[in-house]
């Protein structure tokens, strides 16, 4: 941990098996979501990249709950890193049905609810209801990992967590389109994606701001950090933890180089931890925000 | 806390392999034909297997590409780059003194256990044979392109390979009875070969993000399954 700040992954954007070394550079892994049933996910070509962004169409590609609970689980386990694993679906009973079996588990320190993939068909229920189905069925830490693609997201955090949720996740991706610019055509399959990147990281300074001050609940910040800087505006804008997502794609060893890249920004700031740093943004925006007059 | 010390040089396992990310210092772009041998100081890295692949930074791109090794002569790794996008573009233009980070070698390469091997290539399809030429002890090639500028990467890269410019296609080179065809290029192509010759390894492309199986971007169809091209193949 970099002053109390653990680094995780941002769900989807590593596979601990493929790459345990990598997995071991951060302080809790988290699963490519799971869902109730076995997923091929959506067809290629998935991935589209431009300038500061890029689009992802993975469609929630899993094993599906009991082969993972079978396969994977055991071998995630003899990593030795914390483990947390994102449950998904396309209705309340599917997150309920992930979240019971993985109640179970003692290696699973804490449960991230997927609400908001832009690649598949989206349940009906809320954020909120779907965060009550899945805290009915566990004692488990309940991580809502929301959408930035809502008017509202402070009324979405609150929501969520009068629902149950224990913390937050934020953000997801926000959708969009890529176009090959010959034929105007999509260069996804599925036609829009998930955008990722740096260009994500204000939207998600606006969030994580957002949410940290509508509700007392752990942050893990993400979306487009690429270096130690990044880390420590999501930390000064309120998040208690930082996951790392594309940047893994260039770079499979950003943790161990984000994470002393904190280190050095908190020195020189002479701050003793992140926790001291948190909230001075926050501080500063709303002196200037026209309700404080 | 689970967070050990790694650094950068590492070797470590990724997608099964061995492999490490290192920057490695340009020695040169040559123009070879329509396309350009991008020439790396080879350093630690290892070279891998034919067939196998790096992850190269492309500066000013976000997420670096895959190029399949070229030719490793003593002290560098080349890799053929074929100027498409702004990925690829931006590797062409890299100049002695300038350093990228690579990440490899990542993938399946070519099984070198073939008793009567013939290489096949199409357009940039090319690249990894000269380093697979040379593993396997300069077998008969044959190579088809769309333009007379491509073909010239054959003449200097795999002398001694039979040329096919369209409108013939390199598939009305192969002989009757192909042996062991090992193919690089593009999708029909491969298919192509394929249908027609019994023992083949074919090298295929998709877009990747990463390289080491992280993204779940590169799948491939196989058996009705979705699997990632980066850790079961290239070489399939």
């Amino acid at each position: 941990m970099s002053n109390g700040t653990p680094i995780l992954n941002a769900s989807g954007c590593l596979d601990a098996l493929t790459a345990p070394d990598v997995a071991r550079s951060l302080d809790t892994f988290v699963t490519k979501t799971v869902t109730p049933l076995r997923r091929e996910g959506n067809p290629p070509p998935r991935i589209a990249e431009s300038r500061g962004w890029m689009l992802n169409s993975i469609g929630l590609q899993n094993p599906g709950i009991d082969d993972w609970c079978e396969g994977s689980l055991p071998r995630l386990h003899e990593l030795g890193v914390p483990l947390w694993v994102s449950a998904g679906g396309f209705s309340a009973p599917d997150y309920a049905l992930v979240c019971e079996r993985l109640d179970e588990i003692d290696a699973v320190e804490a449960v991230e609810l997927n609400l908001s993939c832009p690649n598949v068909d989206e349940a009906p229920e809320t954020a909120a209801e779907l965060v009550a189905a899945a805290r009915r069925t566990t004692s488990k830490p309940l991580y809502a990992k929301l959408s930035p693609a809502t008017p509202d997201i402070a009324e979405a955090a609150r929501a969520v967590a009068a629902a149950g949720a224990d913390g937050l996740s934020l953000v997801n991706t926000i959708r969009g389109v890529a176009l090959d610019p010959k034929l105007l055509r999509p260069r996804l399959a599925r036609g829009a994606g998930g955008l990722s990147g740096p260009a994500l990281l204000p939207i998600a300074l606006h969030c994580v701001d957002a949410c940290a001050r509508a509700v007392e609940l752990p942050i893990v910040g993400m979306g487009g950090v690429t270096s130690g800087a990044d880390a420590l505006e999501l930390v000064s804008v309120g998040a208690t933890a930082v996951a790392l997502g594309t940047v893994l794609f260039s770079d499979p060893f950003a943790a161990v180089r984000v994470r002393a890249e904190l280190e050095a920004e908190l020195a020189a700031r002479r701050a003793a931890s992140a926790a001291e740093i948190r909230g001075a943004a926050r501080e500063s925006v709303a002196s200037r925000s026209p309700s404080a007059h | 806390m689970s967070a050990r010390a790694m650094t950068p040089s590492d070797t470590v396992s990724l997608g099964g392999r061995a492999a490490s990310r290192r920057l490695l210092a340009v020695l040169g772009c040559d123009s070879v034909g329509a396309y350009s041998l991008l020439r790396l100081e080879r350093g630690a890295m290892e070279p891998g297997i034919p067939g196998q692949f790096f992850m190269l930074e492309a500066p000013g791109a976000l997420l670096p590409r895959p190029m399949s090794l070229c030719q490793a002569p003593p002290g560098e790794l080349a890799f053929l780059v074929d100027p498409i996008g702004m990925g690829t573009r931006a590797l062409c233009a890299l100049e002695p003194g300038d350093a990228i980070h690579v990440l490899g070698p990542l993938g399946n390469g070519f099984d070198l256990e073939v008793e009567r091997p013939l290489l096949v290539a199409g357009g940039v399809g090319i690249a990894p044979m000269p380093y697979l030429s040379e593993a396997l002890g300069r077998p008969p090639a044959i190579a088809g392109f769309r333009t007379d500028a491509q073909a010239e990467a054959a003449r200097i890269l795999l002398p001694g390979a039979q040329v096919a410019v369209e409108p013939q296609l390199v598939t009305d080179l192969l002989p009757d009875d192909p042996g062991d065809v090992l193919a690089c290029g593009p999708e029909p192509m491969l298919e192509a070969v394929r249908a027609l010759a019994p023992s083949v390894q074919l090298a295929w492309e998709a877009p990747m993000a990463c390289g080491y199986g992280a993204c779940y971007g590169c799948v491939v169809e196989i058996d009705g399954r979705y699997e990632r091209l980066c850790i079961v193949g290239p070489v399939l």
